[in-house]
């Protein structure tokens, strides 16, 4: 509050394709780079800051202002800030909520995340919109822009870039009450902590697996069901996982997959993924339930999707769930398997509640199964 | 599920006469529901008893009834037409009621019609506040402690029970008629009785007080499958315990955390579907307490509202358009999202700016009134400011609101008194948004602003920024000033005259400097998705930004029609109608359109209606740098009313051509002088008269011309500050009450003809022809304003050589000033000699009456004329004469208990009913003109 008139240092976005925009330092003062998406969320910031999917990327919210009601310690998705930098329009420093810890401004700063505010974010999202999703840099420091092309560099290109095991949990760790009726083990590919809280409150005790773990570990636990997590990266990658998804199904055991899980669950039974021009990131996408034939919004976050081509005709893999915009895959189940997938994140944190149900589908499906 | 095939047939109920509490936005719904229905195929029959709405047009319409909103107007029509269906929804509360009402009598089951878009057991549900509260108690969702009262006595004891300071809701009412907070016992009294009496059940809610929670709106749609989509999320600027409609809002909400905001979802979400299944629109209110994030329910209204236009306008999402789609039967998954044309529209608009509404009030025509704001609604209109960010999207709302200020602060009219600005932030009025501004300028403690306010503080801080930068901006000169903090002042929203005041320069010389330096406007589009997608409407708000502009301008030939900015008393919807159909015919005749406007209750800021909609404040500098960026042919000033014939000067200045009639002649009907000189020439009479700068002067012309005197400032709308003085005394009060007022202002003084009888007389002119399209007489006798006057087409008992004399006068007047376009000239008449009192060169309040009444297009006309692209000669006209139309004016004085209706020559109807008689024979007539003495102030 003390902080009236703030006068930030200035700073510079570039992109890879050597657009630039001009704007004012926020969180930490220093260079970052990523790949650069944008999020139509108009609320949960905090919640987006801190989801492990984002590792590595510069996040752009399209909402005018960002910061507003500061952060609370208890609202986050993992246990740190996982975004690689953070482009805005206008950053706030005062906040009004009554039971925030602190301001956005304290908390990237503490958590070194390097941002840039003041700029034309609607120009920039419509040009990300025609151009695709591409690596950028942010910096209050490097004023060249040879001295930028050359950080650029050696920032990585997502395509085929695997982060799960950067995110994931070293060690498993338990979550929930070992009482409870069902056992799920939760493969960590940057899980979010609301997917674990949404099991929990369905009567789940979790394990929390790091994303390399095998099958026959993880079945040592004795686990009622598998949860596949959401993450970062290209799943096309990552045959470890693409191989304990195949077990699990070969075993025939309860499945959920959410996002990355979705991803690796498809590929697992025959399909494929590819990398989206833009991806879908907001609180707003329309997924229709072609099984029930309602409707739901939902939070998306994701650059890769499964490929729609053969979905219609595979000889294991169900449509569904799609998404009424574009008509992408938002949904599988595979054929005689107690498995199922979505793309979008039923656990919202941020965004609506419509897409609980897959939770309750889920211990419906652990229930019969027993 | 698609289309329902069994609804051909649709009756659309509309909302009658602008009260406060229920204006324009109705006429916004249900145009665009009809549009959307007959889009579908389906015939569209249409009941409003208001003549300036678009929706009773043919164009909207197949069957349209301009009847009193009773059953048995309803009966009638369900006599002559197969009706399938009725969607009482788009009408407000008054079409909810009648729907109810004929529900009750069994009509709909008789005629085998169909209630869509609502349940009724849902309205009773959601008006009826102890079915409500049970409802919301079953559901699980908290609301205030209280109960309903339905006697004096049982009042007295739930308020014993729950203790003060509480709340009471009369049940039934429109805009919070009659409510009130009640802080303690010996005003409770009081307070109950009103509210029972007003309330049409005699009933009332007595409830415990969350005074200074914040408040927030939810607009919900839902399908025929359940799927549930949130519009928009509004928040209040100015917290619990001031009417939603008398609020400062804000969208999207600024201060919600996603926790907070996805439980209020869940809430609204839980709660429309608890009150009953129906495909349609709903508005639900919350209040959040500041400390521990709880939600309470406020109300839940199943139907399109006020704040549901606000939500179309200010995320693009046409909600009674697709609203209307639901009712017959398609469900959203089945939808394109109107604006991006690609996409579905079963989603939930994103922005990615600001918008702030901000309420007019016009408590100057109720003297007496208690101007502190509270649960019963005040304001008669709405301006809508968009920006990139909230400050400008408040300074935007503040250019448009014409209240004779630049912005918020900076112009040199701050109050300076520090007990009177105390006074305001705890009592707040309609000013009490620039007193939070003068307060820190002043330098009040934060601490104080937000305890005397109970506003969140991010939006305090918002404004203390604002004063902070004009103090930084104060240390400069337009010359010394740093380019980027220039910048940042035009991105928060502050007008170059706002500058110029600060910087100590001229508002021209602050636009030159800026240009020089290219900080210039840029246009963005309002597209519902945040940029995700690419849009296919132009709708565009400006901005300051140094990237991109996204308003691309076609080689076509083009042209700018100026809205009317916020309604007002004098100046309302119908000065919209006229916008609009001027956009129409401008586009017949192969212009590009443009309109600029900033009233979100309006039909002209839809879309659909232009090829462009700029949302713009009505305000110079926005209007010269969007001709600047679009280069049209003109501008068209005359269907604005005031507010947009009032920038004619300045057009004129700029070399900027004004389609239809020009300035000079414009300027000489407002030129007292001139336009004496011009009667005085053709030899029509006029009333005598003076211009005075003191009141010395006035009681030497008063002897001159002889009292009664009509005492008015030179420049004026709607009769403001218009007053009969029939002595020096009086004469001298008023003199230097407007002197006081406007310092600048002249005051003319004319002789008033006591007793006569007033006309008017409405004609197109293309320089060479006249076509008088409608004369009126006034039932009431001279004294009272025309706007408040019952008015009947054609007149009912002048002579021959009185209509001889009013159509000889018009010609000439209308010949003589050049018109080219519309105009409007008052008469009175006495001893047979006709007076002209004023001639208006541009489209009036009567236009659309006699439009309706006569079943002819003359806005189309007079834009085809003035735009020179016909001749009155190429039109055939055939006007329906058959028996008489009166324009019935609609007051809204319930609303203030203090004052009295009491009519004289300052308009203060808010709306207007037309009626048919066949004869002079009719009941209602022969009331009017019994009557026509009785409400006469002098």
């Amino acid at each position: 509050m003390n902080n009236k008139v703030s006068s930030r240092k200035d700073a510079i976005l570039m992109l890879a394709d050597g657009t630039i925009f001009k704007g004012q330092s926020i969180g930490k003062q220093g260079t970052s780079g990523g790949e650069i998406c944008f999020n139509t969320g108009m609320t949960g910031y905090q919640e987006i800051y801190t989801d492990p999917s984002y590792y590595g990327q510069i996040i752009v919210n399209t909402n005018a202002h960002i910061g507003n009601y500061g952060i609370k310690r208890d609202e986050v998705e993992s246990g740190k800030v996982q975004i690689q930098g953070l482009v805005v329009k206008t950053f706030s420093d005062v906040y009004s909520r009554h039971s925030a810890d602190k301001s956005l401004q304290q908390y990237l700063e503490e958590a070194g995340i390097v941002g840039i505010c003041g700029i034309d974010t609607r120009a920039l999202v419509r040009h990300l919109r025609s151009k695709g999703a591409m690596n950028a840099v942010i910096s209050s420091e490097l004023r060249q822009e040879e001295a930028l092309r050359r950080f650029l560099q050696d920032v990585p290109d997502m395509n085929g870039l695997e982060l799960s095991s950067v995110v994931s949990t070293q060690e498993p760790y338990f979550e929930g009450k070992s009482y409870a009726p069902f056992r799920v083990a939760v493969l960590d590919l940057g899980v979010k902590s609301s997917i674990v809280s949404n099991l929990i409150c369905r009567g789940c005790y979790c394990k929390v697996f790091p994303a390399q773990t095998t099958f026959s570990e993880m079945q040592q636990w004795n686990p009622n069901g598998y949860l596949i997590s959401n993450g970062p990266g290209d799943p096309a990658v990552m045959h470890y996982a693409i191989e304990t998804v195949q077990q699990i199904l070969a075993a025939d055991k309860p499945l959920f997959g959410i996002c990355l899980g979705h991803q690796i669950l498809a590929l697992a039974a025959g399909g494929k993924t590819f990398k989206m021009h833009h991806g879908h990131r907001g609180l707003n996408h329309p997924v229709k339930n072609l099984l029930t034939g309602k409707g739901e919004i939902t939070s998306q976050n994701h650059g890769f999707a499964v490929s729609m081509e053969g979905i219609a005709d595979h000889p294991q893999i169900e449509l569904t769930h799609i998404n009424l915009n574009d008509n992408t895959v938002e949904g599988i189940r595979i054929k005689g398997k107690k498995a199922f997938s979505v793309q979008y994140h039923p656990e919202s944190s941020p965004g609506p509640h419509d897409s609980h149900y897959l939770f309750d589908d889920f211990v419906a499906l652990m229930k019969s199964a027993d | 599920m698609p289309k329902n095939q069994d609804i051909k047939s649709v009756l659309i109920i509309g909302s009658g006469p602008i009260v406060i509490g229920q204006a324009c936005e109705f006429d916004y719904s249900g145009s665009q529901a009809a549009r959307s229905l007959r889009e579908e195929g389906i015939e569209v029959t249409l009941i409003n008893s208001n003549p300036a709405t678009i929706m009773t047009d043919p164009v909207t319409a197949d069957n349209v009834y301009l009847m009193p909103l009773e059953k048995k107007s309803i009966i009638k029509i369900l006599e002559k037409h197969k009706i399938d269906a009725v969607l009482p929804t788009m009408g407000g509360q008054t079409a909810l009621n009648l729907a109810i009402e004929c529900d009750k009598a069994g009509i709909w089951k008789k005629y085998g019609v169909k209630i869509i878009g609502v349940d009724i057991n849902a309205i009773n549900t959601t008006e009826d506040r102890e079915l409500f509260r049970k409802k919301m108690l079953e559901l699980g969702v908290n609301v205030c402690k209280g109960r309903t009262a339905k006697s004096f006595l049982e009042g007295k004891e739930i308020a014993q029970e729950i203790g003060f300071p509480l709340v009471i809701r009369p049940s039934f009412t429109l805009g919070g008629s009659g409510g009130g907070f009640v802080n303690s016992p010996e005003e409770f009294d009081k307070a109950l009785q009103r509210g029972l009496q007003t309330s049409p059940v005699h009933e009332v809610l007595v409830e415990q007080s969350i005074l200074g929670w914040r408040e927030y709106e939810l607009e919900l749609l839902r399908d025929n499958n359940q799927n549930i989509i949130i519009i928009c999320s509004i928040e209040n600027f100015d917290p619990m315990g001031i009417h939603t409609g008398d609020s400062i809002t804000v969208a999207p909400a600024m201060t919600l955390p996603d926790t907070v905001y996805q439980q209020m979802r869940d809430l609204a979400i839980k709660m429309m579907n608890g009150i009953g299944q129906f495909a349609g629109g709903c508005n639900v209110q919350f209040a959040v307490n500041p400390v521990d994030d709880t939600i309470v329910a406020i109300e839940i209204n199943p139907r399109v509202s006020r704040s549901s236009a606000l939500a179309s306008k200010a995320t693009g999402y046409p909600i009674a358009k697709i609203a209307a789609k639901l009712a017959i039967g398609y469900n959203l998954d089945e939808l394109i999202n109107p604006i991006t044309k690609t996409t579905s529209a079963y989603f939930e608009p994103a922005l990615d700016y600001v918008i702030v509404k901000i309420p007019r009030w016009n408590f100057d025509k109720f003297r007496g009134a208690n101007t502190e704001l509270g649960l019963q609604m005040k304001s008669v209109g709405e301006a809508m400011g968009i920006g990139r960010n909230f400050q400008e999207a408040l300074q935007k709302a503040c250019q448009s609101l014409e209240i004779r200020r630049n912005g918020l602060g900076a112009d040199g009219k701050e109050l300076t008194d520090q007990a009177a600005i105390l006074k305001s932030l705890e009592h707040p009025s309609w000013n009490r948004l620039f007193h939070i501004y003068d307060a820190f300028k002043m330098g009040i403690a934060f601490k104080t602003i937000q305890k005397l306010t109970k506003i969140d503080r991010w939006f305090l801080s918002q404004i203390e920024e604002l004063v902070l930068l004009e103090k930084e901006l104060q240390k400069y000169t337009l010359e010394t000033l740093p380019r980027h903090l220039l910048l940042s002042a035009k991105q928060k929203g502050y007008s170059d005259r706002q500058l110029g005041h600060i910087l100590r320069c001229l508002e021209s010389e602050v636009r030159a400097h800026r240009k020089a330096l290219n900080i210039n406007r840029v246009y963005k589009c309002v597209d519902t998705c945040a940029a995700e997608f690419e849009a296919k409407t132009p709708y565009y708000y400006s901005t300051f930004e140094e990237g991109e502009n996204e308003s691309v301008v076609s080689d076509r030939k083009k042209i700018i029609v100026l809205g009317s900015g916020p309604n007002r008393i004098g100046q309302g919807i119908e000065f919209d109608y006229s916008c609009v159909h001027g956009v129409l015919a401008a586009r017949e005749e192969g212009y590009e359109t443009i309109m600029m406007n900033c009233n979100p209750e309006t039909v002209s800021t839809d879309p659909d209606i232009s090829d462009k909609l700029y949302f713009e404040p009505v305000f110079w500098e926005h209007l010269i740098d969007l001709i600047e960026h679009e280069k049209p042919e003109g501008v068209i000033v005359q269907l604005g009313g005031q507010t947009a014939l009032k920038l004619a000067e300045k057009l004129h200045r700029y070399g900027i051509k004004i389609i239809g009639t020009d300035f000079e002649s414009l300027d000489l009907a407002e030129d007292r002088g001139k336009f004496s000189d011009l009667l005085k020439a053709h030899k029509i009479p006029y009333p005598a008269y003076g211009v005075i700068e003191d009141a010395d002067q006035a009681s030497d012309l008063a002897k001159e011309l002889g009292y009664p005197l009509l005492v008015r400032p030179s420049y004026v709308l709607g009769g403001q500050s218009m007053k009969i003085v029939i002595n020096d005394q009086e004469l001298e009060q008023h003199v230097v009450n407007i002197l006081n007022q406007d310092p600048d202002n002249r005051v003319l003084l004319d002789h008033f003809l006591d007793g006569a009888i007033e006309a008017e007389a409405d004609a197109i002119c293309d320089g060479e022809d006249v076509y008088i399209i409608g004369i009126m007489e006034h039932i009431e006798p001279a004294g009272i304003h025309s706007g408040d006057s019952n008015a009947v087409l054609p007149p009912f008992n002048l002579g021959d050589l009185v209509m001889k004399q009013i159509r000889d006068h018009t010609r000439t007047i209308a010949l003589a000033l050049k018109t080219v376009g519309l105009i409007n000239i008052q008469f009175a008449i006495k001893n047979d000699i006709v007076y002209v009192i004023e001639a208006n060169p541009r489209a009036s309040r009567t236009v659309p009456f006699i439009c309706k009444a006569y079943r002819e297009p003359y806005v189309n006309y007079a834009t085809k004329v003035m735009l020179g692209t016909k001749k009155i000669k190429d039109f055939t006209f055939n006007p329906h004469r058959e028996g008489y139309a009166i324009k019935i004016p609609v007051f809204s004085f319930n609303k203030f208990p203090n004052v009295n209706k009491e009519l004289g020559p300052e308009m203060k109807s808010t709306g207007e009913a037309i009626y048919f008689i066949e004869d002079l024979d009719d009941d209602k007539f022969l009331e009017l003109y019994a009557e026509r003495n009785l409400y006469l102030s002098r």
